[in-house]
Order: C-alpha cells, then sequence, then structure tokens
C-alpha cells in the first residue's frame, strides 16, 4: 500500500496511544492485587518463620513470647472444623434439597425463602457474632463456649454450602430424574439414589471451601467467646480461642516479639487453609463429571 | 409376567392403589422443610437480636440525638451517644476502598474478559481469587505492620493506626470481588455484539469500554455495590489498622473508630448485660445491618435483572 | 371415498407398498383385547391447551404408532399413560383413560404402581452414571423385588438383545456404551420391571440406521409379551414397525396458540395407502411436514 495519508497516520497513532495507556492501566489492575498477594505473603514468612517450631504448634500461650505456643488455638480450629461439617452438611445440603427437588417454585413462601438465603450470605460476620452474643451466650446461658462459637459459624456459612450444594445438584441433568422416575421410583428414591451420589463431587467442594472461610473468621468468635487468655486445650463446654483469634490477641501486644508470633501463628493458619482448599479442588478436578 | 383377569362384565381389578399409603416420603419431606427453616429462624433471630434491645436503647437515647450527635463516648463520663463519628470513619475508610477496589477491579475484569488468552485467564482468576480467601485477620496484621510502617517511610504522616492504610488493603482485598461479578456480567454479553463492533473497525478499548461495559452496566454496578457492602461490614482489618479512637474526620492519616470496631472491641469486655452500655452494642449493629441489608438488597435486584436479560 | 370406486393407491414410495404386508391388515380383523380407552383426553400446561380430545383405544401385544409434525402434541399425550405429565407442576389432564378397565387418573392412584406397570424409554438415551448391572437392577432395587436380581437382570439384558455384548462387563461403566448400546441397556432396565406396556418416546431419533434397525427389530420381538406404544416422526419407521398408527397435527388458534388434535387413527395399511382425512393424506405423502 502506498505511504497512508498524514491524516490517517496520526489517527492511528492517538488511537494506537490511547490503547496502550488503556492496556497498561489493565495490566496495572491486576498486578496490583497479584504484587500485593505476593508482598503479604512474604513479609508474613520473612517475619513470622523463626518463630514457627514446634514450641509454636505444642504448649500453650504465656506471657514471654520465647515459650509461647499456640496449641489451644490449633486444637480449637481444628474442633471447630469438625463441628462445622457435622453440622453445616446436613442443614445445607437438606435445605438445597428441599429447595431444589421439593419445594414448589410458584408459592411465594418457596421464592422468599431463597431472596433469605441470598441475603443472609451478605450479612456482616459481625452480625452473626451479635446473634450469637444475644442468644446463645446471655440469652440461653450458654456461655462462651466452644459450641456457641461452632454455632455460630455454621450460621455464617450455611448460605455458603446451600448455595453451592444447589448447584451441584442443578447440574444433575432432568434426564437422569425422569429416566428414574419412570421406572417407579418414589421421590426420595430418586434423590436418594441418583441425584446426591452424583451432586456429591460439587458438594463437597463447596463445603470445603465453606469451611475454609469459616476457620478464617475472626471477629464473631471474639464476641461469642474467645477470650484473652486461654492456656489450657478447649473442650466443647468450656473457654476456647482459636487461631484467629490468637493472631488478633498476638498483634495487639505491643512487644515486637509477639508481632513475630503472631506472625508464625499467621503461616500455620493459611498453611491450614492452603491444604483445605487444595484438597477442594483436587476433589472438583478428579471427581466432577462434565455432564 | 403379571397375570391379567379377564373377567367380562366384572368389576375392573383395582391395581393402581398404593398398597399402603407412603408416609415415610411426607417425613422426609417434613424434615427437609425444617432445614430450610432453619435459614428463617436465622433471620428471625437477627431481627430480634438486634432491633429488640435497639429499640430498649432507643427509648433511652433518642434516635435524632443518636444519628445527629458528634460525641460518641457511651463508656466515659458524660456519656455522649452520638453515632456520627463512627459512621463517618466507617465512610472514611470505605472510601479509600472503593477508591482501589472499584477502578482496579473493574479493570481487572475488563482484562479478563476482553483480553486475556484462555490459558493465561485459566491462571489468573483463580490467582485472583486467593486475594479473597486470605482471612481478613491477615489483611490486618499486614495493614498494621507492614503498610503503615511503608507509608511513613515515603514520607506520609500518618498516625500509627490510620484509615488510609486500612482502606486500601481492604480494597485490594475486594479487587476480586468487583472482578469476578462484573467479568460474569461482561461475558454474558453475545459475542455477536462483539463480533458486530470489530467487523466495523473498532479497537480493543473501543469494543471493550462502549460495547461491552455498557451492556454490563448492572451487573458492574452491582459488583461496586456489594464490595461496598462488604467493605462497610468488614471488621478485623480496621480494628487492628485503623483504630478504637471515635473521631469525626475524613482525614485518612488520623485514627478513627467504625461501628464494626467499636461492635468487636465493645462486644469482647464484660458490659453488664442490660445496661445502656450493652445496649450500644445492638443500636450501632441495628445502624450496621440496615446500611448492610440496604445495599444488598439493592445489589441482588442488579444481578438478577442482569441475569435476566441475556438468558 | 366408495370402495367400488378402484381409486388409485396413494402411496409414498415403491418401498412403502412392499413393507405393508396383507397381514397386517387382516389383524384388524382379529378381535382383540384393549389395554387403554382414551376418551377425550385434553393437556393443558399452564392454560394453554396443548393438545384437544383425544379419543382412542390401544390394544394388547402391539405395536401403535404415534405420528405427526413437531408441536403436534404426541410426546405429551405419551407422558399420560405413566404419570409422567404429573412432573410438571402447570400441567393439568382432562378426560378419561381406562387402563385394563380401571381409571388411571381416579382418586386414590398411586404413580409408583402405574409406572411399574407401565415403563418408558426416552428419546435421548438416558443411562444413569452407574455400573450397567446397577443401572439395570435399579428398578427391582427401588420397588423391592429384591430376589433373584441377577437372574431377573440377566433375563432383561438378553430379552433387549444386550446381553451377549456385555455379559463379561457388568460393573463397567454403562456410560462407556455406544449410543445403540446404551439405549438398548435403558429398555433392558425397562424390561426389568416386568411390565405391561412399553412406551417409547422416539426412541431411535438419536441413533445411527444400523442401531434404529436394531431397536425397530427389538419392537417386533417385544410385543409378543409386552404393548408397545412409540412416538416417531420418521413415517417409513411407523409404516415398518406399526400395526396402528395415529396421526396427529396442529390447530393454530386465534391468538396464535397451537392446540394438538388426533386426525385418524387406523391400521398402518389403511392410514398409509386409503387415509380418509386429507391432512394425513398430505403428511404420509410428504406435502408437508
Amino acid at each position: 500500500m502506498i505511504g497512508a495519508t498524514p491524516q490517517l497516520k496520526s489517527a492511528r497513532r492517538r488511537g494506537e496511544l490511547q490503547g496502550k495507556l488503556f492496556q497498561a492501566f489493565l495490566y496495572l489492575s491486576i498486578a496490583v492485587g497479584l504484587v500485593t498477594l505476593g508482598t503479604l505473603v512474604v513479609q508474613v514468612v520473612i517475619r513470622g518463620v523463626e518463630f514457627v517450631d514446634l514450641v509454636l504448634l505444642l504448649e500453650s500461650p504465656s506471657a514471654d513470647p520465647q515459650i509461647a505456643g499456640a496449641r489451644p488455638a490449633i486444637l480449637a480450629t481444628i474442633y471447630l472444623g469438625l463441628l462445622l461439617i457435622a453440622f453445616t452438611v446436613p442443614i445445607g445440603v437438606g435445605t438445597a434439597i428441599y429447595l431444589e427437588e421439593y419445594a414448589d417454585k410458584s408459592r411465594w413462601y418457596n421464592r422468599a425463602l431463597e431472596v433469605n438465603i441470598q441475603n443472609l450470605a451478605g450479612v456482616p460476620s459481625i452480625v452473626y457474632g451479635i446473634l450469637g452474643l444475644a442468644f446463645l451466650v446471655r440469652g440461653l446461658g450458654l456461655g462462651r463456649v466452644l459450641l456457641a462459637g461452632a454455632m455460630i459459624l455454621t450460621l455464617l456459612v450455611l448460605p455458603i454450602v446451600i448455595i453451592s450444594a444447589r448447584e451441584a445438584i442443578r447440574a444433575v441433568p432432568d434426564t437422569i430424574r425422569q429416566g428414574a422416575y419412570a421406572l417407579g421410583a418414589t421421590k426420595w428414591q430418586v434423590v436418594s439414589r441418583q441425584v446426591l451420589p452424583a451432586a456429591v463431587p460439587g458438594i463437597a467442594t463447596g463445603s470445603i471451601l465453606a469451611l475454609s472461610r469459616a476457620l478464617g473468621e475472626t471477629a464473631p468468635l471474639l464476641l461469642v467467646g474467645a477470650l484473652t487468655y486461654v492456656a489450657f486445650d478447649p473442650t466443647l463446654l468450656g473457654d476456647f480461642t482459636a487461631l484467629p483469634v490468637q493472631i488478633f490477641q498476638w498483634t495487639v501486644r505491643p512487644q515486637e516479639d509477639f508481632k513475630i508470633l503472631a506472625g508464625a501463628a499467621i503461616i500455620v493458619l493459611l498453611l491450614i487453609l492452603l491444604t483445605l482448599n487444595a484438597f477442594a479442588i483436587w476433589i472438583r478436578n478428579r471427581y466432577q463429571r462434565k455432564w | 409376567m403379571a397375570t391379567r383377569d379377564l373377567l367380562i362384565g366384572a368389576e375392573p381389578v383395582v391395581r393402581l392403589r398404593a398398597r399402603r399409603r407412603r408416609w415415610s416420603e411426607d417425613v422426609i419431606k417434613g424434615v427437609l422443610a425444617l432445614c430450610a427453616l432453619l435459614s428463617v429462624a436465622t433471620t428471625v433471630g437477627i431481627v430480634i437480636a438486634l432491633f429488640q434491645p435497639a429499640f430498649e436503647f432507643f427509648r433511652e437515647v433518642s434516635i435524632v440525638d443518636f444519628l445527629t450527635g458528634t460525641e460518641w463516648t457511651p463508656l466515659f463520663d458524660p456519656q455522649s451517644f452520638g453515632v456520627l463519628p463512627l459512621i463517618v470513619g466507617t465512610i472514611s475508610v470505605t472510601l479509600w476502598a472503593a477508591i482501589v477496589c472499584i477502578p482496579f477491579g473493574l479493570g481487572a475484569a475488563i482484562y479478563l474478559s476482553e483480553y486475556a488468552r484462555g490459558r493465561t485467564r485459566k491462571i489468573l482468576k483463580p490467582a485472583l481469587e486467593v486475594l479473597a480467601g486470605v482471612p481478613t485477620v491477615v489483611y490486618g496484621y499486614f495493614a498494621l505492620t507492614f503498610v503503615t510502617p511503608l507509608f511513613r517511610d515515603i514520607g506520609l504522616r500518618v498516625e500509627i493506626q490510620n484509615a488510609l492504610a486500612a482502606g486500601i488493603v481492604m480494597g485490594v482485598m475486594l479487587i476480586p470481588t468487583v472482578a469476578s461479578i462484573s467479568e460474569d456480567a461482561m461475558s454474558a454479553v453475545p459475542r455477536d455484539l462483539r463480533d458486530g463492533a470489530y467487523a466495523l473497525g473498532s479497537t480493543r478499548l473501543q469494543v471493550a469500554t462502549r460495547i461491552v461495559v455498557p451492556s454490563a452496566i448492572s451487573g458492574i454496578i452491582a459488583s461496586f455495590v456489594l464490595a461496598i457492602s462488604r467493605a462497610v461490614g468488614e471488621t478485623m482489618i480496621v480494628l487492628l489498622a485503623a483504630g478504637q479512637l471515635p473521631n469525626l474526620t475524613l482525614d485518612p492519616s488520623e485514627t478513627i473508630e467504625t461501628m464494626t470496631a467499636f461492635i468487636a472491641a465493645t462486644g469482647q469486655g464484660d458490659v453488664p448485660t442490660g445496661s445502656i452500655e450493652y445496649m450500644t452494642i445492638f443500636a450501632v449493629g441495628a445502624t450496621l445491618f440496615v446500611m448492610t441489608l440496604v445495599m444488598n438488597l439493592f445489589s441482588i435486584r442488579l444481578v438478577r435483572r442482569f441475569r435476566e436479560v441475556y438468558e | 371415498m366408495s370402495e367400488t370406486e378402484s381409486a388409485p393407491v396413494k402411496i409414498v414410495d415403491v418401498s412403502l407398498d412392499r413393507l405393508l404386508q396383507p397381514e397386517r391388515s387382516a389383524r384388524s380383523s382379529v378381535a382383540r383385547e384393549t389395554v387403554f380407552q382414551v376418551k377425550g383426553v385434553s393437556v393443558l400446561y399452564a392454560g394453554n391447551r396443548a393438545l384437544d380430545a383425544v379419543t382412542l383405544d390401544i390394544y394388547r401385544n402391539e405395536v401403535t404408532a404415534f405420528i405427526g409434525p413437531s408441536g403436534c402434541g404426541k410426546s405429551t399425550f405419551i407422558r399420560c399413560f405413566n404419570h409422567m405429565n404429573a412432573l410438571i407442576p402447570s400441567a393439568r389432564i382432562e378426560g378419561t383413560i381406562l387402563f385394563n378397565g380401571e381409571d388411571l387418573y381416579g382418586p386414590g392412584v398411586d404413580a409408583v404402581e402405574v409406572r411399574k406397570l407401565i415403563g418408558m424409554v426416552f428419546q435421548k438415551p438416558n443411562p444413569f452414571p452407574k455400573s450397567i448391572f446397577d443401572n439395570v437392577a435399579f428398578g427391582p432395587r427401588v420397588l423391592g423385588m429384591k430376589d433373584g436380581l441377577n437372574e431377573r437382570v440377566e433375563r432383561a439384558l438378553s430379552q433387549a438383545a444386550l446381553w451377549e455384548e456385555v455379559k463379561d462387563r457388568l460393573k463397567s461403566s454403562a456410560l462407556s456404551l455406544s449410543g445403540g448400546q446404551q439405549q438398548r441397556l435403558c429398555i433392558a432396565r425397562c424390561l426389568a420391571v416386568e411390565p405391561e406396556v412399553i412406551l417409547m418416546d422416539e426412541p431411535a431419533s438419536a441413533l445411527d440406521p444400523i442401531a434404529t434397525s436394531r431397536i425397530e427389530e427389538l419392537m417386533h420381538q417385544l410385543k409378543k409379551d409386552y404393548t408397545i406404544v412409540v412416538v416417531t416422526h420418521n413415517m417409513q419407521q411407523a409404516a415398518r414397525v406399526a400395526d396402528m398408527t395415529a396421526f396427529f397435527s396442529v390447530n393454530q388458534g386465534a391468538e396464535g396458540q397451537r392446540t394438538g388434535v388426533l386426525v385418524e387413527y387406523d391400521t398402518t395399511h389403511t392410514i398409509f395407502t386409503q387415509p380418509s382425512d386429507k391432512r394425513t393424506e398430505d403428511y404420509v405423502t410428504g406435502r408437508f411436514g
């Protein structure tokens, strides 16, 4: 082509410049997030790694940062995790089955139920803490105990479990259900023998991700129980402190060493969550069926 | 093979009725419905837990004084119950969070939706999601122990606890929220719209900003609103990095207290049940709940609308 | 049309003439047992009349085909026979269907009992994501027929002409079978509960011609022991397999609503060679469809 006219050239260059600037901004957008994440991880690891040792894992907290450990907090986090699975999976999956297979969608109360669950997913976590404080700790007189913490965290992440279980159930093709009904199966037989088994990978993934979210929560536990100084192992109806709360409490101490200790505890927490998430992703990749 | 009776003229043999009533199916349906009712009970519980003590609070403190007063000293003498410092503190932090998460979140979404190739996308999208998965207490720790000292090192005169560090870190945490919902909205825009524009000679910038974003605008706005709602309700980052000092100022370098930080700090303590100080937890909690509820309802509406348009 | 006139026989193509053997039309004079008596059945979806006032009888140990253009309600109609329309909350049925003299929609009728006696095979093969054995055993298991499960499965698979191909890999996944094999598996699944009637909703439309002809062969064999009702959009298929054929068409209402109606029901031979209704004639001669 013979040389482009001056007008075409300058318009093109202007357009190019604009395009390049815009693209730079887009790259920056992605970079901001990733760089921050990277910096955070590096900072935490550099700071805290020196205190990551068996003392951290096996000892109880103490006023002396050199001998303080996070064992009660780690144990409490593990117990909370187990209780959470026991509570959220049956109730969450049960709710999801009701909404997807049994509820008549044309009824107003079933649609209100759906909106309600969506709203609950957006309520600030501290409000769940208030709920726990009012009803469980002071109202029921349960006190600031591990069970109360587990119950409140259950309510907090239940909407997540419900929503992901619903998606997993919905993904099961309708032709499977029709085939099963045509053979004379009752609704519960169709659900329990065809739909649920096929939806298990999706449900498992969703539940584990919800669990991971719950184990990182601090605010509700502050209100519901985790105390400032817990030096003994947690029991169901006893005082407790969880790992995120322990991190918080060490961070606010003035001594620099406690801040390092907090960093070490963060490393432990992040490792736990990383393992859970990796497990969830593995399940999804290995067992998820492409219909 | 089933036998067939051929009694011509006699009553037809009834074989289509169930031999016994399947009550087990009804029981199962009842149990499942009960599970679903728990979510209703939760909402009812939240409403009662917040508003009953809040009403009692407002019998002693006038709601006008509460919403317009500029001094918040419920735990000291003389007591003052003007919640504005807390609200302003929340707004101050949220403002900075929005300044970060809205442009960069949208930028990330546009990049993932219009510019990135399949493999890059497959890696970057989950990487951004990791940002959303980091516990908030870790972000608070990061803001307090790294970001604030960094600001001071580069010459910004900020207090040890300040709104700016908290707001910016919170904003970064919310980038994935804005990015993933906006990107969902943008990928729902049909290919043909883009192809038509490209065929007319548009650049990627033009297609993205003039075609895709406007078509996906309700989903994009929904993502902004949701992110802001989360910023308002966030506790740990502000508790650690923004402070616990009620301060009616929008100056980001100063220490402030947000609504959430107040609730966390006061709720931890041993304030006697039923006292006016105890009730402040619920009054502030109710205010917080109403604010986030309105924003969430609005954004749910918007998301439903954008989903309907293209499906 | 008067029978004394030597009206020319209207045939679609020569091959059809070969298919319509004389024995078939002779059957109409043999006394048959009625399995289904359909009287004035209409189906409405949320107020829309999808099917209007169908009346016909289905006879035992015969293959009855429903043919017609798309949207004429034949799939809707066949689903009335095993209560599958009940799975759609907005569906309503008017009229009566008697099954061996019993009202199919009478008070207290249990859908499970109905489906035990009246089975269905679907258009797209829908094997469960389980082993071949578990697929065929699912029906008996949920219906409480626990005894002799292995024999039952073998018998069903043999009747569906699939046993030889899978007998050595009963535990392997059903999804590893080819399309035609999967559909025969679905038929075996249906046979395992020993129904009286087998409904087939376009059973071969998703299959290649070889698999299709195997299914059609199967229909010939199965009708000795079962009553078969099949929906098909393929006229030649109906001519090949069916003893009786019902032709449905679409009526367009004033506001554009489409309602299916039964136009003509007679022996297959009659429908294809001497249809009484012009619409039937137009359809089978390919003037529209």
